[in-house]
């Protein structure tokens, strides 16, 4: 026997050793993966009974003539509906009015929750307090927050109502969408802080040193080092606050009930699908708010790329 | 370039603790000045000051002859690399380069330029598209300080760059940051806890305890000539051996047995009463048995056993139990504690003797040892003074 077999010998048995133990593993890991299949089915049922069944009974129902008042006459017309809403002025005002809504509070609110992060980030005394009050509009039922809002602008009674001089503000179309903008600003602003605050969380400190070293005032620390490395919370922060504003419904509710047309699309849903009995229609109106909301949501995990939290290549370090 | 001025600096926190007291340095233009000291020393501090990152609580910073207590970091002029390298994580190696140069709204052109040559200087070429997240540590490091020679500043702050690295990549920059210091000639604060990087690197080092420089000096200088046995245990690895030591006779009486006090020495510690602490580094031993006659009435021998043999290949390190007393003095203490070695058990003082590469001594030997009494240390237990000391210089027990 030479040498070169006996060192052969060894190493073929070392190679089936090892596809043995392979073999083993993967077995191992297919019991794993069935066993996680089984502990998330209950959820995924449960999820699936109490969304997609709602969604997709609304789209079948967005396919037909269905108006309770006139049980009768139910049937299937394809996209018609949709080209009823579509070619609806009632509809395109409200979706403007939801949209001039969407973006002016989101707007505002990266603004201020990005100040109020900062307050409540940096606060040396009292952090608890600061913390606290700051939160305390977003712990009040909106419901409640928006009657507040109403009777505060009641001419007569409200203590804001005399402000910007005679007349009651809630009976005109652009004072009442600037209260309902201020409410929904002034509810939702904590809740941006606070996403936002976790964002500047993950600025290292040293990492600001380094800018004023570099040279950097403090604007431009804010824009060239934090925004960046902020960049994933501010876009989380963003979609979600984007996807609730596009929904608006109770303030609008509770302050003009859509009068002066203030409504948005929730508010025509709504008055279509239950006040009017239109199943139709209604559903019709949800479905394009769903597709609405769907595309949002597109777009903002498009933008993400990247930046996306966790995706980064290499990890966070 | 500039020289750095800190004029009885002081660092107070709100709380009261004293960070820093009453730093008195003068750093020559183009000098490389190493703090070290055990963490919570106030290195760090004293870095952050300088930088302007920390507020100057009294005393005076000047840089360049001016007083620079309330410019903004961004008006010093200095750059600064950090431990943690501190890398925009949104901008390729180019851009992190480039930062302080945009900041300082200098020309695309020369941007490049410099950038470039910054980046060939430190290697780091075939990077500069790449993003943070994509270097290892090593080369993360070279871009720290490549964001920091980039725009030639008055002077570097270095804040302990290499601790992240590991053992043998510190070795190497360590090199690389030593060359680049000295082709650059740019005035240089360097802060670390590794004696060794203090001493391989520094033109100066200046060595900390509890917010107060314990001395300062070239490494060689600190090496022979402790001023205190907190100096003297720090400095060396391993690390100088103290032994608790009485005087009576007009001997010094150890637990490694009697050593000859010469007439000064004898004068220096009636003055500081009975107890004493010995200091004697590992390389001042020799196995008795490979000393020539000539030198060795300059030294006293004795007898142990050998607990451990390390054979380094160029010499050999032999532990030794010596019975008795430990040497017990607060400055001791905090040394153990920043080692981490403060709990380790043993019974009576352990004792590292470095040997030359042929001595045959071996484990569970009981060998002659022969110590050089020129090179012992006294130290005044309470409060840390080296009484060996004459005019700066450490002179033995025998003079």
């Amino acid at each position: 026997m030479t040498t070169a077999e006996t060192a052969e010998k060894p190493t073929t048995h070392s190679v089936r050793a090892q596809r043995k133990a392979k073999a083993r593993i993967s077995e191992g890991k297919r019991q794993e993966r069935k066993l996680g299949w089984l502990l998330c089915a209950p959820a995924a049922f449960v999820m699936l009974a109490v969304t997609a069944y709602p969604i997709l009974y609304s789209v079948w129902l967005s396919f037909q003539r269905f108006d309770l008042k006139f049980p009768d006459q139910r049937e299937f017309i394809g996209l018609g509906n949709y080209w009823t809403v579509l070619s609806n002025d009632y509809w395109w005002t409200a979706f403007g009015i939801t949209m001039l809504i969407t973006v002016v509070t989101v707007a505002v609110e990266l603004v201020l929750g990005m100040a109020l992060a900062w307050i409540m980030f940096r606060t040396l005394v009292g952090r608890g307090l600061v913390r606290t009050a700051a939160l305390i509009p977003y712990g009040i039922v909106t419901v409640v927050a928006a009657f507040s809002w109403r009777f505060a602008w009641t001419p007569e009674t409200g203590y804001l109502a005399g402000v910007f001089g005679e007349g009651a503000p809630l009976t005109e179309r652009a004072s009442s969408l600037a209260i309902i903008m201020l409410a929904e600003i002034w509810k939702t602003t904590p809740f941006m802080a606070l996403l936002l605050m976790a964002g500047l969380a993950l600025v290292p400190d040293d990492l600001l040193k380094a800018a004023s070293m570099d040279g950097a005032t403090g604007w431009q620390r804010f824009t060239k080092v934090m925004l960046p490395v902020m960049k994933p919370a501010i876009l989380v922060a963003l979609l979600f606050r984007t996807l609730d504003a596009f929904r608006v419904f109770d303030n609008i509710y509770v302050l003009t009930a859509g009068a002066n047309n203030t409504s948005s699309v929730s508010m025509l849903a709504y008055n279509n699908l239950i006040r009017g009995l239109n199943l139709g229609i209604g559903s019709t109106m949800s479905v394009l708010i769903f597709i609405a909301v769907a595309i949002i949501a597109f777009i903002f995990v498009k933008l993400f790329g990247t930046a996306a939290p966790g995706s980064e290549e290499g990890g966070r370090r | 370039m500039a020289d750095i001025v800190l004029d009885k600096v002081t660092k107070a926190f709100p709380d009261g603790t004293l960070a820093v007291q009453e730093f008195n340095l003068e750093i020559a233009d183009g000098e490389f000045v190493i703090l070290v000291g055990p963490s919570g020393c106030g290195k760090s501090t004293t870095l952050n000051m300088i930088a302007g990152l920390e507020d100057i609580s009294s005393g005076e910073l000047r840089i360049d002859g001016q007083r620079v207590n309330d410019k903004a970091p961004r008006d010093r002029d200095i750059a600064m690399v950090f431990q943690s390298y501190a890398l925009y994580p949104n901008m390729t190696v180019r851009e992190n380069m480039a930062f302080p140069l945009k900041l300082a709204k200098l020309s695309k052109e020369e941007i490049d330029r410099k950038v470039d040559e910054a980046a060939k200087v430190l290697e780091l070429t075939a990077l500069l598209d790449r993003k943070p997240a994509n270097l290892s540590g090593g080369q993360r490091q070279r871009v720290a300080m490549g964001r920091a020679i980039v725009r030639s500043p008055k002077a570097f702050l270095m804040d302990e760059p290499l601790s992240n690295l590991d053992a043998k990549l510190r070795v190497q920059m360590r090199t690389v940051v030593s060359r680049l210091q000295k082709r650059l000639g740019t005035t240089t604060v360097y802060v670390t806890h590794d004696q060794t990087e203090a001493m391989t690197l520094g033109d100066r080092v200046v060595i900390m305890r509890a917010g107060a420089i314990q001395q300062v000096g070239e490494p060689q200088e600190l090496y022979d000539n402790p001023r205190n046995l907190f100096v003297a245990g720090f400095i060396g690895s391993p690390s100088m051996n103290f032994l608790p030591a009485t005087v009576s006779e007009g001997r010094l009486r150890t637990s490694l047995g009697d050593f000859p006090l010469g007439d000064r020495m004898r004068q220096q510690v009636s003055d500081s009463g009975g107890d004493l602490i010995v200091g004697i580094r590992p390389e001042h031993f020799e196995d008795a048995s490979l000393i020539e006659d000539s030198i060795r009435q300059r030294g006293a021998e004795f007898e142990a056993t050998a607990d451990l043999v390390e054979s380094m290949g160029s010499d050999k390190y032999v532990y030794f139990t010596v019975e008795g007393e430990k040497a017990s003095a607060a400055e001791l203490e905090e040394l153990a504690a920043d080692a981490g070695g403060g709990d380790l058990p043993s019974g009576g003082s352990n004792l590292v003797c470095r040997f030359s590469a042929e001595s045959r001594v071996k484990e569970g030997d009981t060998a002659r040892v022969w110590v050089n009494l020129d090179k012992i240390h006294l130290f005044d237990p309470s409060d840390g003074r080296n009484v060996t000391l004459h005019e700066g210089k450490s002179s033995g027990v025998v003079s």
